[in-house]
């Protein structure tokens, strides 16, 4: 095709991208823009009149003891159970692969079925579970919750990944003598580090999004999504709060998902598109 | 950047390759089944307790009132299928499944063979893609602030708004009635002289009810204009001097009304010319040939300025989070129809396109077919993520509208946690979400198997 054909296509295109970008950028707007601006007009006005702009709604927010509060909370969460979520699928990921036992194949094919078992049938064990033992409203209660349902991927992904490690390799390894726990930490680990890094980027972004389980297993131990949830309720009296918090909130998994790209693509492409 | 595998992972119970070698040294069967246990141990101990149990609870308290220990059968199941608010969420969850996956899908593949030959497609794709980085409920912040009421603020009603006021502008007047009995009708359908006028003839159209400050800028005395044998003129004025004046007759004080549509109909009532009103609210129609004819103020007069599509309101809520919802996924579909995409080989294309295919037939008969597959995943995902849509729905709609946009897991989430509290209803829900999303489960581990024969 010739690049005048291609033209019009090129056009076309660039202005779907503007337009795909233009609620984000919109929100990045009103979280600049002072609260009487954003009280009485869109965030457009600030096109003709970028003098407006101002960081301290962005201020305000950090002097806010519960937002800032919200904001480790949420950084606790996601990075934790992310942590734990690899560590956890790569040992089971490295038995179904390497270390054969009768019934493996159906045990593997009960834990990918655990797929599809949507959250909300836990919660109100769950709620009931952690009101008895103590783990309602706790950090860790929402990252071993977040853990469970995260980890029938977290094995079929790392579990395909290291079965692509070849034979000799971790045979050699075994016959040169070293132990299980050796060939898991020195081989396979470093080597399937590809695949870790696509399930901890999905699953960093899924649970740092996440509003209904700490919803549902948190009071006082609230993530960011769950604080901007309480402010929406006043929503129009607060916009100042709700922007620069929410535009904080998918900054960070932005900027992760944008310096790992790569990486987050081939983990959905592992994870759907087989065949 | 590490080592990357560029191969697919491999499928799922292909028999994976048992240590077959002579082992150093030979541990016995149970130390390696005792090995794989202790592997396994985390990860199974934690799918219990938080999956498999809690699930097996579910169903069982499912058959249980609010009160955990009355048995109630299937009553639960029954209250779900005829409560109202309850069967909105089912209604809204279907249309969601009507829609949504659909939508995403054609958005995905038009968008994946376009950028297919255009240049910065990288670009473009993470463009389109990066929503899916945004979390659901930011997401939800965001439509939300695109798509509030007023014009002044909201994106959305910003655009239809400019669209609006160029297809049909504000009338200069927000209100106004007759104010002699001689003119009948009101704002809504135009303001009409009761009888008829022949060319010659002019006719003062006297309006109250108009506050001093909504008079419109520029309007000065009235005045009729003389009319001409062919003509019929007349003045649209504010009937109102100080102190009252005399209702029907323009007065010295009273203000024209300029700007005013006026409409000569014929005596069928069929508008045959229209006309603005000057500075001191006169009007002239020229060229008429005689006979009966009807004067109108035209209700465009009074048009309403553009309030703003309700799109935060109860009618429109569940398509508007439709939208911020394909907006969110179509990158999802795009970049998995793009892999699937640059895995059909360029010879068959090409050779369709030797054979005298248009780029149309090539892309609905080669394209299309070869992507099956993958189509179908992305399908098949996006119904199953459309069965558990939550977050985006709860931050868009307020509390006032979530009867409205109901979806099944809001109405699980509010039944057991918000007020009511009803863990049994609120489990019988929870089973009907996973049944509806059991037949994917179905097609996946179908799809795992047949890899696995591969």
């Amino acid at each position: 095709m010739t690049a005048l054909r291609r033209l019009p296509v090129q056009v076309l295109l660039g202005g779907i991208a503007l337009l795909w970008l233009v609620p984000t950028f919109g929100l990045l707007l009103t979280s600049l823009l002072p609260p009487s601006v954003i009280q009485s007009d869109g965030w457009w006005t600030v096109l003709a009149e970028p003098r407006l702009v101002t960081l301290d709604n962005y201020r305000a927010m950090f002097a806010d003891r519960q937002l800032v509060d919200a904001l480790v909370t949420t950084c606790v969460v996601a990075v934790g159970n992310t942590a734990l979520l690899v560590l956890v699928s790569a040992l089971a990921g490295y038995a179904f692969a390497w270390l054969p036992f009768p019934g493996r194949d159906a045990l593997f094919l009960v834990v990918v079925g655990l797929l599809v078992v949507p959250l909300q049938v836990a919660l109100i064990p769950i709620f009931s579970l952690y009101s008895a033992t103590g783990l309602f409203d706790t950090a860790a209660g929402l990252i071993l919750f977040h853990v469970a349902f995260g980890l029938p991927f977290g094995i079929f992904l790392l579990r395909n990944a290291l079965l692509e490690i070849p034979v000799e390799v971790i045979e050699s390894a075994r016959l040169d003598g070293a132990s299980e726990a050796r060939v898991f930490t020195q081989l396979i680990l470093p080597l399937s580090r590809p695949a870790i890094a696509a399930l901890a980027i999905f699953q960093f972004l899924f649970t740092w999004n996440d509003l209904i389980v700490a919803l549902t297993l948190g009071r006082a131990t609230q993530p960011l999504t769950v604080a901007i949830f309480a402010q929406l309720r006043q929503y129009g009296a607060n916009i100042d709060i709700i922007a620069p918090a929410a535009f904080i909130s998918l900054a960070i998994p932005l900027a992760v998902f944008l310096s790992l790209q790569r990486a987050f693509t081939r983990g959905l492409l592992a994870g759907s598109t087989k065949g | 950047m590490v080592a990357v595998h560029t191969k697919p992972p491999r499928a799922v119970s292909r028999p994976s390759p048992a240590p077959a070698h002579p082992r150093h040294r030979t541990p016995g069967r149970w130390r390696r089944w005792l090995l794989a246990a202790a592997f396994l141990a985390p990860a199974l101990a934690v799918l219990t307790v938080w999956i498999v149990y809690p699930t097996a609870r579910t169903v069982l308290r499912s058959l249980f009132g609010r009160d955990p220990h009355e048995f109630v059968g299937l009553d639960n199941y029954h209250t779900l299928f005829t409560t109202d608010t309850l069967t909105t969420a089912i209604r809204n969850n279907a249309l969601w499944v009507a829609v949504v996956p659909l939508t995403v899908t054609a958005i995905g593949t038009v968008l994946a063979v376009l950028t297919e030959r255009i240049r910065w497609s990288a670009a473009f794709r993470t463009a389109i893609f990066m929503p899916m980085a945004v979390s659901m409920f930011a997401a939800g912040v965001i439509w939300h602030v695109m798509a509030e009421k007023d014009p002044q603020r909201g994106t959305l009603n910003a655009v239809v708004g400019a669209v609006h006021d160029a297809v049909s502008p504000t009338g200069v007047l927000a209100n106004g009635r007759p104010s002699t009995p001689a003119l009948t009708g009101d704002a809504g359908s135009g303001i009409a002289l009761r009888d008829p006028v022949r060319p010659g003839q002019a006719a003062p159209l006297g309006l109250t009810g108009i506050p001093a400050r909504d008079v419109p800028p520029g309007s000065v005395r009235a005045a009729i204009p003389p009319a001409a044998a062919d003509q019929v003129t007349g003045t649209v004025f504010r009937d109102f001097s100080p102190g009252g004046g005399r209702p029907g007759v323009v007065e010295p004080g009273e203000a024209g009304i300029p700007g005013a549509t006026v409409e000569l109909r014929d005596a069928g009532g069929r508008v045959v010319a229209t006309t603005r009103t000057a500075a001191d609210g006169g009007f002239r129609f020229t060229g008429l040939a005689p006979g009966d004819y009807r004067l109108a103020i035209g209700p465009d007069t009074f048009a309403a300025p553009f309030a703003g599509v309700d799109w935060l309101g109860p009618k429109l809520i569940t398509p508007t989070i439709m939208i911020a919802y394909v907006w969110m996924w179509a990158g999802f579909a795009m970049v998995l129809i793009a892999a699937g995409l640059s895995a059909i080989p360029r010879e068959v294309l090409d050779a369709a396109r030797v054979d005298g295919a248009s780029e149309w037939q090539v892309f609905r008969r080669v394209t299309v077919p070869l992507l099956a597959p993958v189509l179908t995943v992305v399908l098949v995902t996006m119904v199953v993520n459309v069965l558990k849509v939550f977050d985006i729905v709860m931050a868009v709609a307020s509390e006032s509208t979530q009867d409205d946009a109901n979806v099944i897991a809001l109405a699980m989430w509010r039944t057991s946690f918000s007020g009511d509290g009803d863990y049994g209803l609120g489990s019988a829900i929870s089973v009907v979400l996973f049944l509806l999303v059991l037949p994917a489960l179905a097609f996946n581990i179908r799809r795992f198997r047949r890899e696995g024969r591969r």
